[in-house]
């Protein structure tokens, strides 16, 4: 891998770029790997990366039915944080937090995270009780996040209208300073080079058809449209595809496939400074370094794998926008899309083994899964290194809906999906 | 937004619309003679197809009425509809594609 440095910089301005090369390779599917992971999303590569770097496990492949990222991971708007109201989930998120603050470092490549401060708006008494008792929760977490009341928020985020006159006036808010935004695509890419430095084989184009079991069930490989790879151990990152996945493999998932939709504006000079959310009027916006506002819709009511959704939700979407930031009503979107988000349950991931012998699973993470990339690839390349779960994960069991020890994070979502 | 046919009203706006989940979840005559594994079945597991597709809606600014659909999750195409105790003419999926 070649570096990116200042030096690299200056000596290819001088050679006029021409000389970067590609950033991973494109190989062929070797006969078998010690580790096959099924989808080359954010979460899919990042376990790739942490099986090399931590583990030391480097004959790994990722395999894509499309390109790398582009599904959910380059689809979702980038929010980053971590106060989550559980223990379990604060752990998890927490973790990626973490990570996330040092990753463009360890990747040598610029994932622009931006702590620029989320900022989830009250507009009820019961928004305010809520939220205050998640600051409560997070600080004994050691995660950092505050009340503001409504003139703070109005002074921490400009644009934001908080007249008694408005529909749903804005009572305060909870902030958390530390989370933020990143660049999905360069996750991506930054997982994808890193992981190909190491001698991860990232299959693109190349879409797993079946799952091939011994005599005994256990998972030895998996069947894809470049032929049979073998596998001592196979690790399921398909996002909203995991029900068809698990299932040929003979699982059946407690899982829901949603159309999750997002939005972009026109490109403007920086406007807005944070990311807001608000649960009660249904909306979330930040503003890209591009200049778009990246606004958040909700998911349909419907499972669908179709990747578009229903003009009404994102006009919902925009008629709370336009209430809480009445500068945006003339601003025009430049174009939406959707992707396939995997709901379980209780709204909190599945990260761990499955019934089947050499099959794990990491799934379930619903509408808000790109701020956990990196912890969720760290604890799943342990829990596929070593065949247990991380500490952090241990929670995030499959058989957790058979015991009964949901983690119901239902209300945390960043926006009540 | 989807236009759906109610079988008692006619077609209407999606909005007019919930979606209930999938169809036929029959609930066990005697759910204390199920194991845990059994009742987590019932309770969370799906089959969640790109497919066909039988799930529950009701209608809810309308006649207020529950019905079956059977729809094809990749196109969001409404199949068929039907009414509640019926079963659908056409075969459903299940998470294979």
């Amino acid at each position: 891998m070649r570096r990116f440095s200042l030096a690299s910089l200056l000596s290819e301005a001088v050679g006029g770029h021409q000389g970067w090369g590609r950033q991973w390779r494109a190989p062929e599917p070797k006969p078998s790997y010690d580790v096959v992971i099924v989808g080359g999303g954010g979460h899919g590569l990042a376990t790739a990366y942490y099986l090399a770097t931590v583990h030391g496990i480097t004959n790994v492949a990722v395999v894509e039915k499309g390109w790398i990222g582009g599904g959910n991971t380059g689809r979702n708007t980038t929010i980053i944080r971590s106060n989550y109201l559980y223990d379990e989930s604060a752990h998890l998120y927490e973790h990626a937090l973490k990570l996330w603050e040092g990753l463009s470092q360890e990747l040598n490549y610029n994932v622009m995270f931006s702590q620029r401060g989320v900022l989830m708006l009250a507009h009820n008494i019961h928004d305010i009780q809520s939220f205050k008792r998640h600051v409560y929760a997070n600080r004994l977490n050691g995660i950092d996040n505050e009340w503001l009341s409504a003139e703070e928020c109005k002074a921490f985020c400009p644009p934001l209208n908080i007249s008694r006159e408005a529909r749903y006036p804005v009572l305060g808010g909870a902030l958390q300073r530390r989370a933020g935004t990143a660049r999905h695509d360069a996750v991506a890419w930054g997982y994808a080079r890193g992981a190909d430095a190491r001698g991860v084989d990232i299959l693109q184009n190349c879409e797993v058809t079946g799952v091939r079991r011994d005599a005994g069930g256990a998972a030895i490989g998996v069947e894809t449209t470049r032929g049979f790879i073998g596998a001592k151990r196979v690790g399921v990152v398909a996002a909203g595809n995991t029900s068809r996945v698990m299932d040929m493999a003979g699982v059946r998932m407690p899982l829901e496939s949603y159309p999750l939709q997002a939005l972009v504006s026109e490109p403007v000079k920086p406007v807005f400074p944070c990311v807001v959310m608000s649960n009660a009027v249904h909306a979330y916006i930040s503003q890209s370094d591009k200049g778009e506002l990246v606004i958040g819709a909700g998911t349909d009511q419907y499972t669908s794998y179709s990747q578009q959704g229903g003009l009404h939700i994102t006009n919902h979407t925009l008629d709370a926008i336009c209430e809480i930031f009445p500068q945006f009503t003339r601003m025009r979107m430049l174009r939406s899309w959707g992707g396939i988000v995997d709901v379980t349950p209780d709204r909190s991931p599945i990260i761990g083994r499955t019934p089947v012998d050499n099959l794990f699973v990491n799934c379930g993470w619903g509408t808000g899964g790109f701020k956990a990339t990196p912890g969720s690839g760290h604890v799943f390349a342990h829990t596929l290194a070593t065949g247990e779960p991380h500490p952090i994960n241990a929670p995030f069991t499959l058989d957790r809906f058979r015991t009964g020890r949901l983690i119901d994070e239902a209300a945390a979502a960043a926006v009540a999906h | 937004m989807l236009l759906i046919d109610c079988p008692f009203c006619g077609t209407r706006p999606e909005t007019e619309f919930r979606c209930g989940g999938e169809a036929h979840i029959a609930r066990p005559t005697d759910p204390s003679a199920l194991d845990d594994g059994a009742w987590a079945e019932h309770l969370f597991v799906r089959s969640n197809p790109r497919g066909l597709h039988a799930e529950r809606w009701i209608h809810a600014h309308g006649c207020g009425r529950w019905f079956n659909a059977v729809r094809d999750t990749y196109t969001d195409r409404f199949v068929e509809t039907y009414k509640a105790g019926e079963q659908p003419s056409h075969p459903i999926d299940d998470a294979r594609a």
